[in-house]
């Protein structure tokens, strides 16, 4: 038996060793992890969390009660100063200046030719300061190229290496973290994609209400060497409602589902927001003081862009899984498209998979086959996200 | 990692094992299980087939990622575990027993490794 396919969040093959490469940073959780009885896998140059115990029911766990991510491997990038909000609109493809202060957006950092070199969340922490949260594999990407397009009163500091990013995503998230916290009120009452400074578990946090599940949930960003004891206090007080540690696989299979990119697989360079269906992020209605559009990096490349190529979901009709580079076919075996990310659904009960495909085969209801190993098998395409939480 | 790997069992490098039965009984070791994460989904060949040692009889589908599955003998499958087909976590849980995967009537048997060959050589 050999593992040739592992899609590629949280691969295990022979080239990478569970026992952790030397080069490897440790998560600041390290110690809780192995303490776990965690799997370890080398991911983005970090040793991460793979699983726990079970993929499956970490997953589930996440989808009915609450599960606990470490995700310190992600990169924190603080851009400070009067200007800092003018610049990033210039830098990124987003309309940062308008967000308020506590909200956080969405948005990409692209090439001149409109390539996603990142997609981000970017959080207005006060007037004048922003957090930038990249990808772990893109860090020195963004950190660089911010660097070069920053002009004017905005100071960039990469936090990366000081910050712990601890996730508590599910249902019972807000239970589990309000129960912790003097600042509770403000905690509950946080909207999506707002955040707030408070005290959890006397450790002093930007809690954010964020997450890649699909489900409701908090995102906690504290000092590196305050997250053991904020870890173990989220883990005493959400045990006894469910939740459990979640590693990088679960956190694969949860955005799978939600319909959610992963960089690497859905975007990279050779894609633009666009075709990935998210040309929302891109505000070509940016304007200056003056009043005049604002150019930012990407503009012209992103002006009315038709895309040669479209973002779809994919659902399984029989049991074996479409993986990332499979390619989409026709009944009749055109090849028209390609698998960027695809696993048997856990909540599902069947594959599902993300896949790039020419504009006219992109209607929902449209049959193809996915060539998963020299078989095709029957997928249909339907729209995305596969899972929506109940409300 | 120290692995309980039974010392009555043949192993190869691909993660198969394999017992001294007639038929034998073929299985995938706990290593790979473990490597695999929960697994959903299983492909065997009938009862019936032939197979050739070394050659790819199957797949094994886990939510993370898919293994082909490599014959260690040569003969003829007279056994599927049908158990392990619809509930393919027993492969997880007890790889060397209740998940065991083929029976097989041997004609030759591919090259293989003692549990201590194969502990060094995949376990660490």
């Amino acid at each position: 038996m050999t593992t040739p396919d592992a899609t590629k969040e949280s691969e295990v093959t022979e080239d990478q060793p569970v026992d952790s490469p030397a080069a490897d940073i440790l998560s600041p959780l390290h110690d809780e992890h192995v303490a776990l009885g965690a799997a370890l896998t080398s991911f983005a140059g970090w040793q991460m969390p793979l699983r726990y115990s079970s993929d499956i029911a970490e997953h589930q766990a996440v989808r009915t009660a609450a599960g606990l991510f470490d995700l310190s491997h992600m990169g924190e990038l603080e851009v400070a100063g009067a200007d800092a909000g003018r610049a990033l609109d210039r830098a990124l493809v987003g309309n940062l200046s308008a967000l308020a202060p506590g909200r956080a957006r969405y948005t990409m950092i692209c090439a001149e030719d409109g390539g996603v070199l990142d997609d981000l969340v970017v959080y207005r922490l006060t007037d004048d300061r922003y957090l930038v949260v990249a990808n772990a594999s893109n860090v020195a990407t963004v950190r660089d190229a911010l660097a070069e397009r920053l002009h004017g009163d905005a100071l960039l500091a990469d936090g990366s290496l000081t910050t712990a990013l601890i996730a508590v995503q599910g249902p019972r998230a807000q239970e589990i973290v309000t129960g912790l916290t003097p600042d509770a009120e403000a905690v509950a009452a946080l909207k999506y994609y707002a955040a707030v400074e408070a005290t959890v578990a006397g450790i002093p946090a930007l809690v954010a209400r964020t997450g890649y599940t699909g489900e409701d949930g908090f995102e906690l960003f504290v000092a590196a060497d305050a997250a053991p004891a904020l870890w173990r206090s989220l883990l005493e007080a959400g045990t006894p409602l469910g939740l459990v540690p979640a590693g990088l696989s679960a956190r694969d299979s949860l955005r799978l589902e939600a319909g959610m990119p992963l960089y690497g697989n859905e975007l990279d360079r050779t894609t633009t927001p666009h075709d990935a269906g998210l040309g929302r992020v891109v505000k070509l209605d940016k304007v200056d003081d003056e009043g005049n559009p604002l150019p930012f990096v990407g503009r012209e490349a992103l002006t009315d862009v038709t895309p040669t190529r479209r973002l779809v979901g994919l659902q399984g009709l029989g049991r074996r899984a479409a993986r990332h580079g499979y390619p989409v076919t026709t009944p009749a075996g055109e090849v028209v498209g390609e698998v960027t990310s695809g696993a048997p659904s856990p909540t599902l009960g069947h594959p599902v998979a993300m896949a790039y495909v020419s504009p006219d085969q992109a209607d929902e209801g449209t049959e193809l086959l996915v060539d998963v190993r020299g078989r095709g098998e029957q997928v249909r395409v339907v729209p995305l996200p596969f899972y929506r939480r109940p409300r | 990692m120290s692995v309980e790997l039974p010392a009555n069992l043949h192993y190869t490098a691909e993660h198969e094992w394999l017992d001294d039965a007639t038929p034998a009984t073929v299985g995938i070791t706990s290593v790979a299980a473990d490597a695999l994460g929960d697994i959903v989904y299983l492909e065997l060949p009938a009862a019936g087939e032939s197979l050739a040692a070394g050659a790819v009889i199957g797949e094994i589908e886990s939510t993370k990622s898919v293994s082909e599955l490599f014959s260690p003998v040569s003969g003829t499958v007279v056994e599927v575990n049908q158990a392990a087909i619809d509930d393919p976590s027993l492969v997880n849980t007890d790889p060397f027993g209740a998940g065991w995967l083929l029976r097989v009537d041997v004609t030759e048997t591919g090259p293989t490794l003692t549990a201590d060959e194969y502990r060094d050589q995949s376990a660490g």
